[in-house]
């Protein structure tokens, strides 16, 4: 029987960089979706807003373990091949599509109207007053949450490990397999997502009380 | 697409799924109990309570909140059976729930008793109440009310990730899933489903919280 050494801890740390690939996928490709589902939910037409309300209310009240399930066992029935990367990286990508959204939404709808109004006034196309005036706004009031949920998007990239993707749970779980030492592999494994983890949590409580700092002047 | 949707296997499993459902919804609603009364002692001791506790408080919310639930739920279903301690799946999933919830609900009632005015503590000292009077009713229930959209949507997420507790096979609604499916090979179907069942019962959840909001704090604000 193997023994937890050197060589297995170098394992679970490689699979590091698995987990660290995936929450850029899934923070990347849940940025573009998370702003199509903001501008959807802030827009004035009404159908805009039913389709993102409908896809925030369904992303955000199933498990993410369901919709991983889903995409995972659904994609073959609709014809696609696919493997866990791809399953892992299409479920978070709509995960945090619909939660950066929702974010979003309350940072844009946080801007002033009479922001809004003033480029209605200068006759500003709807392009040019998002690009011009909101989002600039918005985004300065977004960035402390947003690396919040990065945190929650780099634990989320755990349950790929449930469908088979060798990241660092998943790596964690064959090395306990091999050594039966669950003791001491799964105290690595929760070391190295704190050692992701924890320098974003403290980036954003920063940022946030920056701009708390900043708001109250 | 040439698939035939064959929902019968899943809606012949209907006591099933119905057992599991109230697992999940058993398995949640204790694992908020507890992870309310595990957040509570802990905001009391990490706004009133000596340096060291406040110290070991903080440990263990930066600990929780910066690990995935998946691998502390492995860490107390594998590593500490390893040290001696003897508990089933259940007991173990509840566990790591109810630590789950307190770490990000600490942090939730500590902000609702912070934002306590200063002059209202003075005033129930004024009324000669006792410390845990004080606490009872001038900070605990106000903090609770400013607080408790951030708290119930906290308990609906806690709902929503015991779905990873069937990593360990703890009988919820997603294990009956893993199980029928395992028996079936209609997992599209019944994963279509159970998602639908927990999409009830997160709408349900909020329902109730809304009902127990009027019930109990739904009373005037002085400001």
């Amino acid at each position: 029987m193997r023994t937890f050494g050197f060589p297995e801890f170098l394992f679970i740390l490689q699979a590091a960089q698995w987990t660290v690939a995936l929450s850029l996928i899934a923070f990347i490709g849940g940025a573009i979706g998370g702003l199509l589902v903001a501008l959807g939910r802030t827009s004035e037409n009404r159908l805009a807003q039913f389709v993102s309300g409908g896809f925030i209310q369904i992303f955000q009240g199933t498990p993410l373990l369901l919709q991983l399930f889903l995409v995972f066992f659904g994609a073959p029935v609709l014809g696609f091949d696919i493997n866990p990367w791809v399953a892992a990286g299409v479920a978070l990508i709509l995960n945090s599509s619909a939660f950066l959204g929702e974010i979003w939404r309350g940072c844009i709808q946080a801007i002033p109207a009479g922001q809004v109004e003033a480029a209605h006034a200068l006759s500003l196309s709807y392009f040019s007053r998002m690009r011009f005036v909101v989002l600039p706004q918005a985004f300065k009031i977004a960035l402390a949450p947003t690396v919040g949920y990065m945190v929650q998007i780099i634990k989320g990239t755990s349950l790929a490990a449930i469908i088979g993707f060798t990241e660092i749970t998943r790596a964690g779980q064959i090395i306990n397999n091999a050594t039966f030492q669950p003791l001491i592999v799964f105290s690595v494994v929760a070391a190295i997502y704190f050692l992701l983890c924890w320098p974003l949590s403290l980036l954003a409580a920063h940022m946030e009380r920056r701009q708390a700092a900043a708001l109250a002047r | 697409m040439n698939y035939t949707f064959q929902f019968g296997d899943v809606f012949a499993a209907w006591p099933l799924l119905l057992k599991g459902t109230w697992n999940t919804i058993e398995l949640s609603l204790l694992a908020m109990l507890l992870g309310l009364v595990v957040a509570i002692v802990c905001a009391w001791g990490k706004t009133a309570g000596p340096k060291p506790l406040r110290l070991a408080i903080n440990v263990y919310i930066e600990l929780i909140r910066n690990t995935p639930f998946l691998v502390q739920l492995f860490f107390f279903f594998f590593a500490l059976p390893a040290l001696g301690l003897r508990w089933s799946a259940y007991t173990a999933a509840l566990t790591a729930l109810v630590i789950n919830l307190g770490a990000y609900a600490t942090e939730i009632i500590r902000a609702g008793i912070e934002s306590i005015p200063k002059g209202q503590i003075e005033a129930g000292l004024a009324l000669n109440l006792k410390r845990h009077e004080i606490f009872r009713f001038v900070i605990l229930k106000p903090a609770l009310k400013a607080i408790y959209p951030a708290l119930t949507s906290q308990f609906i997420l806690l709902m929503l990730s015991s779905a990873v507790v069937s990593a360990i096979s703890a009988d919820d609604l997603t294990s009956v899933a893993a199980n029928l499916q395992s028996q079936t090979f209609r997992s599209f179907e019944i994963y279509i489903v159970v998602a639908g069942i927990y999409l009830l019962l997160a709408l349900s959840f909020s329902a109730l919280f809304r009902v127990i909001y009027k019930i109990s704090l739904n009373y005037p604000d002085r400001r």
